[in-house]
């Protein structure tokens, strides 16, 4: 096998770890879409809010700063550094009540390199929640029985109401996003796939990020199929899902499953945005990424979970190829941009419901 | 008091099948326009040109482009953005003139195309347009709803990729923007450095105004009939025979025609040099749409006042916050993401039908007024 093959093998892995992560965004799209109809347009720009709020918690940046600096003529940004120190001490003290010294110090540095992180998350994932019920509240609310088409124009306003209101609270400026993964290529992967080219071959480069982002994407599944299969939330989601006046009429509160949809939405924007923005920095961008999970929707059909996996594969490796097979050599680069719209919209002509979507019927 | 059909009769079918019915409407439409063409060109200055007139008159002819498509057609698209570039580039190219290729005898002839005036090179980019917009419009076939939508998104990112990209359509210039060389019509200059105010607005507001009179009298005739009954139930009306094919491309390819014209505006005469993926990105799709969408669905008047809104609204943010209070622009600019977002649930929820509804109610009480029962 020559090296290009494999250059090309190299290209479609990494075509289908990016279509992991157009997945993790397009799972929160397949979720509310199916509980409420909703076609959430903001579930980008959630991302992009939570992954922004993840950074703020974890660096302890001072909410809304910028504005109140403008406002009084102040000049803070940052809440008091962590002190890690006094935290792994005072830790390992209260463990080793409990554990040998050599293992409680080793918890407490883990707990304190990674406990702001974990804080962090868990504060993040109370926002979303908190989040979750405001929208249901100020929003949906408001909005029942309202054609399809305005919610999804509510979306986009509340899309744009959180990416102003999140750069308001967190300010513009690019941050980096460390939760404790290695960035850049693999070494242990490439070092052990270096065998199969010649000798100008040394192994397939994968972003660790990716295969973490992989592994936590089958995970988030699981616990999502697990969760709608075996509790009975997650029984009555179904069962909005499948039709909301029956499920009225069988005593399921219509508004209590929408926060917890949106809530459960929240909680994967914010995985998504935790992996996006450790890949490529928490900026205004992530949220037009997350425009690509819309074609990675129209594939999959959008009421489909499984769809929304197959479709951020198809996409990701199919952008991925197109562009090293084609794009590059013949048209210049940069098809990566609107590759995946035009994939969608070809073969939407011939199955307008997507790949796994229900059937489409229409009655007069 | 004033606003009463009492009284006004009419004696032919013309006379009753007119814009404006009632002749208080009929009196204020003549006294906006009469002031609009014989009295706003002597009060305008650059400034109030350059940041409110010019951006106003464009984008309400994008604004009415996109209602046709979206509010009277019910399709939805989020690839004007795309299409005002397809406007802007092919307006560019008729201006500079370019080579084209006639079958004659044995061989292709080539022929220089002169450069063509600017007002005729403006129709000629809403034309490309509207041809691009109907090739963009045929999955609107098969595809509905939200997935059509989605699928106008191809249209945005294509068409962006495709002007960046292409270097023939920009000229080979090595900035890859298209800058609009001075154009005169009637002598005075239309586009370039050393334009005058009011000729710039007077040249927008000539094609505003016929395009208006167009699109109202579009819609209320046998072609915008058929476009809202596809609106409202697409099946129900092939069923009474409404072809969906004629009234679903006749809506893009018009609606695109009058993306295009404000594409072609934006960029020869407001802006002046282009550079495609700042000034035609997805942040210009949003904004039409959100123009349509607070002006009101389904309506000319809502277009213009969905326009003027999202002209003035910045313009009023800027002034307040960074002119009065001194903030700092970017906060300023996050705090009016906030309002515009705001604002749009907030019309959703409290107005489903936008600026035009209030309106509409407006004029419903002053039918009664003062004596309301």
């Amino acid at each position: 096998m020559s090296a290009d093959f494999w250059f090309g093998v190299e290209v479609f892995l990494n075509g289908l770890m990016a279509g992991v992560m157009y997945s993790l965004v397009a799972l929160g799209f397949v979720l509310i879409f199916k509980a409420s109809g909703i076609f959430n347009y903001a579930q980008g720009v959630m991302a992009l809010f939570a992954a922004q709020t993840l950074v703020g918690l974890q660096t302890g940046l001072i909410p809304f700063s910028h504005l109140i600096n403008a406002i009084f003529g102040t000049e803070f940004h940052h809440f008091g550094q962590a002190a890690p120190d006094w935290w792994i001490e005072t830790y390992s003290r209260g463990l080793s009540v409990l554990l040998p010294e050599s293992i409680s110090l080793s918890i407490a540095g883990f707990l304190g390199f990674y406990g702001p992180t974990i804080l962090a998350i868990i504060f993040a994932a109370l926002v979303m929640l908190f989040f979750a019920i405001l929208v249901e509240k100020l929003v949906l609310k408001h909005l029942v029985n309202q054609e399809p088409i305005i919610l999804f124009m509510a979306t986009i306003g509340l899309a744009f109401f959180m990416e102003g209101f999140g750069e308001l609270m967190w300010g513009s400026d690019v941050k980096t996003l460390d939760i404790g993964i290695e960035q850049g290529g693999n070494v242990w992967f490439e070092e052990k796939t270096s065998f199969l080219g010649g000798e100008d071959f040394y192994g397939f480069y994968l972003d660790t990020l990716d295969i973490y982002a992989t592994f936590i994407a089958v995970a988030l599944v699981l616990a999502l199929v697990l969760f709608s299969q075996y509790t009975k939330t997650g029984r009555a989601l179904r069962a909005v899902a499948d039709d909301h006046q029956a499920a009225l009429s069988v005593g399921i509160s219509l508004r209590t499953i929408w926060v917890i949809v949106w809530t459960i939405a929240g909680f994967v924007a914010l995985v998504a945005g935790m992996m996006w923005g450790a890949k490529s920095g928490v900026q205004f961008s992530l949220s037009l990424i997350a425009l690509k999970a819309l074609p990675v929707l129209m594939l999959g059909g959008f009421t489909s979970i499984p769809g929304a996996i197959i479709g951020g594969l198809i996409i990701g490796v199919g952008e991925k190829m197109f562009e090293f097979l084609i794009g590059a050599p013949y048209l210049g680069g940069a098809t990566e941009n609107w590759f995946a719209y035009m994939l969608a919209l070809l073969f939407l002509v011939f199955r307008p419901q997507g790949l796994f979507g229900e059937k489409i019927i229409e009655r007069v | 008091m004033l606003y009463r059909e009492v009284g006004d009769f009419k004696t032919t079918y013309q006379a009753d099948g007119q814009t404006f019915p009632i002749a208080f409407d009929r009196y204020r439409y003549y006294a906006v326009m009469l002031f609009a063409f014989a009295i706003m060109p002597f009060l305008l200055n650059d400034y109030w040109v350059k940041a409110i007139a010019l951006p106003f008159l464009i984008y309400s002819i994008a604004a009415i482009g996109l209602n046709i498509l979206i509010g009277y057609c019910g399709q939805v698209s989020l690839g004007t953005g795309g299409f005002m570039a397809v406007g802007a580039y092919s307006c560019y190219k008729f201006m500079t003139g370019f080579d084209i290729y006639i079958p004659g005898g044995e061989e292709w002839v080539r022929y220089a195309l002169p450069p063509l005036n600017i007002f005729f090179s403006v129709i000629l980019g809403g034309v490309m347009t509207a041809l691009v917009g109907i090739l963009f419009g045929l999955p609107s076939l098969r595809i509905k709803g939200f997935y059509l939508a989605v699928a106008t998104l191809a249209a945005q990112f294509f068409l962006v990729w495709v002007f960046n990209k292409w270097e023939w359509s920009f000229n080979y210039s090595a900035s890859g923007q298209i800058t609009a060389p001075e154009r005169f019509l009637f002598g005075h200059a239309i586009t370039g450095p050393n334009t005058e105010p009011w000729a710039t607005y007077l040249f927008c507001l000539v094609f505003l105004t016929i395009l208006a009179i167009v699109a109202r009298n579009l819609t209320r005739g046998h072609l915008g009939r058929s476009w809202m009954s596809i609106r409202d139930m697409d099946i129900a009306a092939e069923i009474i025979g409404v072809n969906p094919l004629k009234a679903k491309l006749t809506a893009f390819g018009i609606s695109s025609f009058y993306i295009g014209i404000a594409g072609a505006l934006l960029f020869s005469v407001y802006l002046g040099a282009v550079e495609v993926g700042e000034v035609f990105g997805i942040q210009k799709s949003f904004l039409v749409l959100f123009m349509v969408i607070i002006g009101g669905l389904g309506s000319i008047f809502g277009s213009f006042a969905g326009a003027a809104f999202m002209v003035l609204l910045p313009v009023l943010l800027k002034n307040v916050l960074v002119g009065q209070l001194g903030w700092a622009t970017d906060i300023a600019a996050h705090l009016e993401f906030v309002i515009v977002g705001a604002l749009i649930v907030i019309f959703l929820i409290l107005e489903p039908h936008g600026l035009a509804q209030l309106w509409r109610i407006i004029k419903e009480k002053l039918r009664l007024w003062p004596f309301p029962h």
